[in-house]
């Protein structure tokens, strides 16, 4: 039905969609609450499972802004917990990466993530740069439970919704003025600072450059079956401490470093 | 019956699109727009102004740079054909500047004395929004037909929606660097703590309360400060020994 559509067309029906989603029950506002909205009206609009958006840098995901739904949170945080998957490519291609069967998936591209994402029930995952001129902002990764492919005409749509994602981060950013981040963005890097709080201290505790200290915490939360949170908070709370040769220790209660 | 060949002016709109794909230069583009433009209808020159952000029409560029046509170009900034085409959104089309002396008396004697007949101004349009005219003069009068005018204003139309989608792309970036700079120093600023506070063996609340009080007393900018750090800490001996 959306076959032929010229591209306003499109972007009116994406903004048509957001205006029909109702805003959270928390009432938030704010950038982070308007991309909240924007990804659950394209989840349901696109009869996906869940959708997520990262803002990312050369670094790769710097930062989780809003999800569908919190189960998609965590599913969007493990590209960053990995330091692998579609979203790293879309990023750095500037094109869509569409997996259609993550299990089917080619293992060499993103072992780590594939598997991560099959254990959490992901069949398929969508990853759309977030871009405008030159400039890229991030990541739109949408999710289905079901294997499957995107379709043309849904893959058009999907670009309207991701151009809207850009304009709110822009508009919120024009907002909030050069040296601040949008409303509410703040809140959605919370729990990262924690990561990179850790990762300064790996950083000294190994002496290595501070995206090998990346590494090292991603690593050591792979080894152990955890997040890369749980594994920062015990680094910053001085629970687990890395040393030169070895993964990292957990020292005696009362050790210090 | 118009003057243009068509197979002229669809090589212009092809260029114009090509310009606006490629690597982007406003300046340039606006000149090729003028000169273009100049060229289609025989005009001897053709100039082109915007509104800057007060509303104040600006010279741009022109197909003609010599100091009296700049001049013809900056006096309308405040009266002229493009001044009223910019205030109406119409085009003014042949209007004969041997009798215009009442209607622009510091624009019409100069462009005489300049050795033009008639003058043409477009509007830089797209929908409601004018954003500046496009200026064409003539050593005779009458020389415009209206389906001439009708290829003009294409043009200029065309060149509005390229400018338009430009400044929308240049306030994109700027905004996304601004995102993304705002990004980096909270992040740095988190890793230089964690870096202090193994460092100083405290938590990362004091590395904070430490990294401030460098800043301050050696007014430093925080994320400066912080992003050295985590690049080589022994590049400030004060804060991390």
């Amino acid at each position: 039905m959306t076959d032929g559509w010229t591209s306003d067309e499109r972007a009116d029906w994406a903004r048509e969609q957001v205006a029909q989603e109702p805003v959270h029950a928390d009432g938030s506002l704010g950038t982070a609450a308007d991309l909240g909205r924007l990804c659950r009206a394209a989840t349901r609009a696109l009869h996906l499972s869940g959708a997520a958006v990262s803002l990312m840098n050369e670094g790769g995901p710097a930062g989780i802004v809003a999800s569908s739904d919190d189960v998609w949170m965590r599913i969007e945080e493990l590209a960053f917990i990995l330091g692998e998957g579609p979203c790293w490519d879309a990023f750095e291609s500037r094109r869509p990466v569409l997996v259609d069967d993550v299990a089917a998936a080619d293992e060499i591209r993103w072992p780590g993530y594939c598997r991560a994402a099959v254990e959490n029930g992901v069949s398929a995952v969508y990853a759309f740069p977030l871009k405008i001129g030159l400039a890229r902002l991030g990541v739109l990764d949408l999710y289905r439970r079901e294997p499957g492919e995107l379709n043309d005409d849904d893959r058009d749509l999907v670009l309207a919704f991701a151009d809207l994602v850009t304009t709110v981060l822009i508009d919120g950013q024009e907002e909030a003025g050069d040296g601040s981040i949008p409303s509410g963005v703040d809140g959605a890097l919370g729990s990262r600072f924690e990561v990179y709080q850790a990762q300064g201290m790996v950083m000294i505790q190994l002496g290595i450059p501070l995206s090998d200290a990346m590494a090292r915490l991603r690593a050591s939360a792979y080894a152990r079956d955890r997040t890369l949170g749980e594994v920062a908070r015990d680094v910053v709370a001085r629970v687990l401490v890395f040393e030169r040769e070895g993964e990292g220790r957990m020292p005696e209660k009362g050790s210090g470093t | 019956m118009s003057a243009l060949p068509s197979a002229r002016v669809a090589d212009v709109f092809v260029e114009f699109a090509d310009t606006l794909v490629e690597e982007f230069d406003l300046i340039e583009f606006l000149q090729m727009v003028t000169t273009r433009a100049s060229e289609l209808v025989g005009s001897s020159a053709a100039g082109l102004l915007l509104a800057d952000p007060q509303g104040v029409l600006q010279f741009m560029a022109a197909s003609d740079e010599r100091a009296e046509m700049l001049e013809l170009f900056q006096v309308q900034a405040h009266e002229g054909p493009c001044q009223d085409c910019f205030n109406e959104g119409a085009a003014v089309v042949n209007a004969d500047l041997t009798t215009a002396q009442d209607r622009w008396p510091h624009f019409a004697p100069r462009a005489v004395a300049a050795g033009f007949a008639s003058v043409h101004a477009f509007p830089l349009r797209l929908r409601r929004e004018v954003i500046g005219a496009l200026n064409l003069f003539g050593s005779t009068v009458g020389q415009m037909d209206p389906e001439d005018a009708r290829t003009v204003q294409a043009l200029a139309d065309v060149a509005t929606i390229g400018l338009l989608q430009e400044r929308a792309v240049r306030r994109g970036e700027v905004l996304t660097e601004q995102l993304q700079g705002a990004l980096n120093s909270r992040i740095v600023i988190e890793q230089a703590k964690g870096a202090l506070a193994q460092i100083h063996g405290c938590s990362v609340d004091e590395a904070f309360d430490l990294l401030r009080r460098y800043c301050r007393d050696n007014r430093l900018g925080l994320s400066d400060v912080a992003r050295g750090v985590v690049a080589d800490p022994q590049a400030f001996p004060d804060l991390t020994s």
